[in-house]
């Protein structure tokens, strides 16, 4: 009867809970996504090094062009469980690609690894350091957001399906030309086709299709929004892990102290 | 303290006679600790100490994080960016806090729905459940600031929506949604009262726990059979209960552990799931989001306020008789509020003679469909308001406001209640035959 009562006080909350909880982000009138088995995904995901490479290349060479990065420190770029550049290499890419404005030398200069990516906003374009993170690529089923304690909230999979989700079609309202996306809330988007097959070349010779561009670049975002998620899952791991010593434990010394007063006895 | 007959702090040593001629404290402290507790509490008995470990949580973990944030709107977005990349910990701080929120309702909630179903709110229990009513409208307050100060889309427009509330109130609606945001919109103003405040009140509501706890340590604890403790005499009394030290607490630990085993697996795993993405784009006043959806603990509420529109009958009823002073905009708000109100008044509304659920069989269905009812306004509360989610929540709500102004004083009068047992050790020596005594 206690066994059952424990069981039905501790489960009922949590399951009543987790059935509307995902309910908040049930909004949203996307079209469909496809999953991606990112590497990152589930509690034991990691990033892949070599794919966060080539996803900052994709940023580089096409995204940069409008997109900014501003709350990622360049320097970040060289911190384990990302890309994991040397030092060197993350000042040798910050001072290629990117320069700064300096307050005290009143003038631009070449960026340095204490510098952020830079804040570029042109043609009114959204900076992608969050992106994955303010995305959701799954719903439902009915609002409950259940989808997404099994498939993940899918930020990446969303900016992945938006990269390779344009139709061609375009459309002119109001003097801006729209393109159409099937994946994009609305179906039409300012954003014209940035990738295609070949757009950007690997010097391993790595797959470039416009599909595994999209997945390398949503990789690579991921890791911007959430850079420290290794080192969080680790820390969640040993943390149910000692809970779970220190409840059971503690359960089995609540047993021995009830246990004459339930006139029951206990073999330990 | 009175209460229980029990046995009382006696200082020993030297110092501690010293101390107990001055101050008392030590004699408080112990007789906080060995209250007697009535031994045949169940597990749904452990959400208290769930519930004064997430405050204490919160406090701490919101300290270290209000050392690195920045209220200003300019700044505000970024400082949270600061936690997550910068600051030693920030992450596991920021998402143990954001998501302590959500445990600390969990918790509520079902401690709120154990003393409506053991009838814990019943004399002489009022005050306790009064207090903590308020505790709990602190909490909406605490948790609602709190979402706003990272200053994502959801914050803002979420400060907008709830701030905007209060200007429906008549006459004295717009000065108070005036003095709520500092200005005529959200803006820098808002978020640094809102920050104020949100540091402020977490230390209210640890005074009123205080209250809260020295209340039921007064009437002693509710249990199962709602049969109170015997008082006749200190060997009478200790029949029924057994001290809160060492036997509960223990029993409450392995209540709390398991509930930080889920905790830490969210916060570890999926620690954005309760979050919505909006809320990682920075504020903008310009664009609105397509759902402005608040948190999920709000949202029974929520769909409450929504449920009521200008085509409801009662609603234009109340129209007419006012003149329009309360249009529909206003009786959502007031139909919001009151939901919480009427929760308040269960110990004056429910007229049963047996204070326990569990031996009121009519009471029982009653009670099953107002858990439901909760759930099914949570759901629909992050819906959109068309065709059926309107009948739904209109439903739902009704039957809320049904739940303790109908149901209540009716099942007391009609209901044909079984016969709780006549004391404590009875039903515990029931469950556990070879008790000794």
């Amino acid at each position: 009867m206690i066994k059952k009562l424990t069981a039905t006080a501790l489960l009922a909350p949590v399951l009543a809970f987790g059935l509307t909880a995902g309910a908040a982000q049930a909004s949203g009138s996307e079209g469909h996504i496809e999953d991606i088995a990112f590497s990152f995904e589930g509690p034991f995901g990691t990033y892949d090094k070599e794919q966060l490479r080539r996803g900052l290349k994709v940023y580089t060479e096409v995204c940069s062009a409008c997109h900014g990065l501003r709350y990622v420190p360049l320097r970040t770029l060289s911190d384990a469980g990302g890309p994991e550049y040397t030092e060197d290499e993350v000042r040798a890419y910050a001072a290629e690609n990117f320069s700064v404005y300096d307050e005290e030398l009143e003038d631009d200069r070449p960026a340095r690894p204490s510098d952020h990516f830079p804040h570029i906003t042109s043609a009114g374009a959204p900076d992608l350091s969050l992106m994955a993170k303010a995305r959701a690529g799954f719903h439902g089923p009915a609002g409950t957001g259940l989808n997404q304690l099994f498939r993940g909230i899918g930020g990446a999979e969303y900016i992945a399906n938006f990269l390779t989700g344009f139709t061609g079609e375009e459309s002119e309202v109001a003097g801006n030309i729209l393109n159409e996306n099937h994946v994009f809330p609305g179906g039409w988007t300012k954003m014209t086709p940035q990738l295609e097959d070949g757009t950007v070349e690997f010097d391993d010779g790595h797959a470039n299709d416009a599909h595994h561009l999209a997945e390398d670049v949503a990789a690579f975002l991921m890791w911007t929004a959430e850079p420290k998620m290794m080192a969080r899952q680790q820390t969640g791991f040993v943390a149910v892990l000692l809970l779970v010593v220190l409840t059971s434990l503690l359960y089995l010394t609540n047993k021995k102290l009830w246990a004459p007063h339930k006139g029951k006895k206990t073999e330990l | 303290m009175s209460g229980i007959p029990h046995d009382h702090y006696e200082p020993s040593s030297g110092f501690g006679k010293w101390m107990h001629k001055r101050l008392p404290v030590i004699g408080l402290a112990y007789d906080t600790l060995m209250v007697p507790t009535p031994k045949n509490l169940n597990w749904w008995w452990i959400w208290g100490i769930v519930l004064a470990f997430c405050l204490a949580l919160q406090i701490v973990t919101g300290i270290i994080l209000a050392m690195h944030y920045t209220p200003h709107v300019d700044m505000a977005f970024a400082s949270v960016e600061h936690i997550m990349r910068d600051v030693n910990g920030g992450p596991m701080l920021r998402y143990v806090h954001a998501n302590g929120a959500s445990m600390f309702f969990v918790a509520v909630y079902v401690h709120i729905f154990r003393g409506l179903f053991y009838g814990s709110y019943k004399a002489p229990r009022e005050v306790t459940w009064i207090i903590g009513m308020l505790i709990y409208l602190m909490m909406m307050g605490t948790g609602f600031m709190g979402y706003v100060l990272p200053w994502g889309q959801m914050s803002f427009w979420g400060a907008t929506v709830i701030t905007g509330l209060f200007g429906a109130i008549p006459l004295i609606g717009e000065p108070i949604q005036t003095l709520l945001l500092g200005g005529p919109a959200v803006d820098n103003a808002t978020l640094n009262r809102f920050f104020s405040l949100h540091y402020l009140l977490p230390f209210v509501i640890a005074a009123l726990v205080a209250l809260h706890i020295w209340a039921f340590h007064h009437t002693g604890n509710n249990n199962p059979t709602g049969v109170e403790v015997r008082r006749g005499s200190k060997e009478e009394a200790e029949k029924d209960t057994l001290p809160f030290w060492p036997y509960f607490v223990i029993k409450d630990l392995v209540g709390l552990g398991m509930v930080l085993i889920a905790f830490f697996a969210i916060v570890g795993f999926m620690p954005n799931f309760l979050g919505h993405p909006d809320n990682y784009i920075e504020a903008n006043p310009l664009a609105t989001p397509a759902h402005i959806v608040p948190e999920w603990y709000f949202l029974p509420f929520y769909a409450i306020l929504r449920a009521f529109t200008a085509d409801v009958w009662a609603v234009q009823f109340a129209s007419f008789i006012t003149g329009g002073i309360v249009d529909a905009k206003f009786f959502g708000v007031l139909a919001m509020f009151g939901a919480i109100a009427v929760m308040a008044l269960a110990p004056w509304t429910d007229t049963s003679s047996v204070r326990s659920g569990a031996y009121r069989p009519a009471f029982k269905w009653w009670f099953r469909l107002l858990l439901i009812d909760f759930v099914v306004l949570m759901w629909v509360g992050a819906r959109d308001t068309n065709f059926p989610h309107d009948w739904i929540s209109l439903i739902g709500a009704t039957y809320w406001f049904a739940y303790f102004l109908v149901v209540l004083p009716l099942l007391g009068l009609f209901e044909k209640p079984q016969t709780p047992p006549a004391s404590i050790e009875e039903d515990f020596k029931a469950h556990y035959p070879g008790a000794a005594e």
